[in-house]
């Protein structure tokens, strides 16, 4: 227990700390969203997508962490974007549009990914590393949290009444359309932001989770977005303790 | 039938001049290449119940769709006082049918009716008191304040539609436009909502329902536009529902219309 404590005072577990606290923090709130239009499942492939993002940032511009973050929303957008916008026009659904793009985006990335020699960074993007933030990273993950934050309290009343029924919404004069492009980037940059420490996987989990949880507890859709939040704070801290090269030699015995 | 000259009128701080007409013109409406509705026209005064009858795929939810503004008309206008309808949001509510309804969605009553003030408040103003006035007697004229805690899913079907009627009187709404509201509901849930419709009307309103089942249909509305994608007649219901019309909408014979 000592040498946790020991190893709580070393600024990466700091730096981690704060990475669980905001990345948590901010999928919690955002997990509401997505539990409450119903588009778990559409997140999940999302999550898949961004790798081509990756991918391509890595080839055109080697081993940056902006460009890849950059690279990761661009191809996040691209698809999910995309899928609405071909579910809008086409005959396709949103789902049918949804799974043929991002299988395509999923394989495109790793094909470039494996031409590169970089097979291990599939890896990476899978599970994340909570410990390879940078104060960058921590920034751009508080940006993009306050921004969450900001806009879903702002927009709170419209963006329950589109939430419940985008129909009525529209008919109250509502901007629809807008509203769905809107969730769909908010989500997008929060999938991103919590990649790299968490990975593709976890993010979803942590995205869908803790307001499918409190969904259980609470019948007001307000209060969905905090106490979704308070849950979803303490998820990413298991981390600690995976098996992470570094942290595994203090977490793992200590705990 | 329910006379329309003397009533309370409702309506968000709305004037009107010499009466408050809805009126439609030539309105079409197509899906790709298929034509949806053509050349539907009719005048309606609030005060009324009318209901949209015809067979499935008639149109009628089209037509509601498009008095809604959910869906933009191929051509054709449609006028509220003598100005476009949908210059006025405000003064329209629209209620889906209630196999729509995410019914499991965590708000409870009160809240469902808040919502109706939404139009009125903007993205940025909290609800007054005169906001929680209002929210607070529509919900008694709908009998709903014992319920107005329940979460919406624990409702009766009747309460349910209870509750989206007093969303639209929390709205203030002079158009009501109902989704097949009498779907699902038992002969005493009939009953008490078309009790409730004829009420809403006689108060002002302009009621608008699609609706399915010919033999209820004259007691509930007063008039009725009968379609099958194109008007085939406009009037009073027991006059429109005639064994002829009829005929011609659904192209068989024998369809009951016990009064």
């Amino acid at each position: 227990m000592n040498a946790f404590i020991q190893f709580l005072g070393e600024p990466i577990a700091q730096r981690s700390l704060w990475a669980c606290a905001v990345i948590g923090f901010t999928n919690g709130f955002v997990s509401a969203l997505v539990v409450l239009r119903r588009s778990s499942l559409q997140i999940g492939t999302i999550s898949c997508a961004l790798l081509p993002g990756i991918a391509l940032a890595i080839l055109l511009f080697g081993f940056m962490q902006l460009s890849i973050l950059i690279g990761a929303v661009i191809a996040g957008l691209a698809v999910g974007l995309g899928s609405l916008f071909i579910s809008r026009t086409g005959k396709a659904d949103h789902d049918t549009a949804l799974s043929i793009l991002h299988t395509t985006a999923f394989a495109m990335g790793y094909i470039i990914l494996i031409q590169l020699g970089l097979q291990q960074k599939v890896d990476d993007w899978l599970f994340g590393n909570i410990m390879s933030m940078s104060n960058t990273d921590l920034w751009i993950a508080w940006g993009i949290g306050s921004l969450a934050v900001l806009s879903i309290t702002i927009l709170h009343r419209p963006l329950i009444i589109f939430l419940f029924d985008p129909r009525v919404a529209a008919a109250m004069g509502i901007r629809t359309r807008a509203f769905s492009y809107g969730i769909f980037a908010l989500i997008i940059l929060v999938l991103v932001s919590s990649l790299q420490a968490v990975g593709a996987f976890l993010t979803l989990g942590l995205l869908v989770a803790p307001a499918a949880s409190m969904y259980l507890l609470t019948d007001r859709a307000p209060l969905l977005f905090w106490v979704a939040d308070s849950s979803a704070v303490w998820a990413p801290s298991p981390r600690f303790s995976c098996p992470t090269r570094w942290a595994g030699t203090w977490g793992l015995p200590s705990l | 039938m329910v006379d329309a000259h003397d009533h309370i009128c409702w309506g968000g701080g709305h004037h009107h001049h010499g009466g408050h007409d809805l009126s439609v013109h030539q309105l079409s409406a197509r899906y790709g290449e298929v034509e949806a509705l053509s050349g539907i026209s009719f005048t309606a005064t609030c005060g009324h119940t009318l209901a949209l009858i015809g067979p499935n795929g008639a149109g009628k939810s089209t037509l509601l769709n498009l008095l809604a503004g959910l869906l933009r008309p191929s051509g054709g206008t449609m006028m509220w006082n003598n100005a476009p309808l949908h210059d006025t949001r405000y003064e329209i509510a629209y209620m889906p049918q209630r196999t729509e309804v995410n019914w499991q969605f965590p708000i409870s009553v009160r809240e469902l009716v808040e919502m109706g003030r939404y139009p009125a408040t903007g993205l940025w103003r909290k609800l007054s008191r005169h906001d929680h006035e209002i929210v607070d007697k529509a919900l008694e004229a709908l009998n709903l304040t014992d319920l107005q805690k329940r979460q919406i899913g624990a409702l009766s079907g009747g309460q349910q539609q209870r509750a989206f009627l007093a969303r639209a009187l929390a709205q203030e709404a002079h158009i009501l436009l109902l989704d097949e509201p009498f779907t699902g509901l038992d002969v005493p849930g009939t009953e008490s909502l078309a009790t409730l419709l004829r009420s809403l009307a006689a108060e002002g309103r302009l009621i608008i329902a699609s609706h399915h089942d010919l033999s209820t249909a004259t007691r509930i509305f007063d008039y009725t536009l009968l379609l099958n994608r194109r008007p085939i007649a406009y009037g009073a219901t027991a006059e429109v529902l005639s064994e002829a019309n009829l005929f011609t909408a659904f192209g068989k014979r024998n369809i009951t219309t016990t009064a």
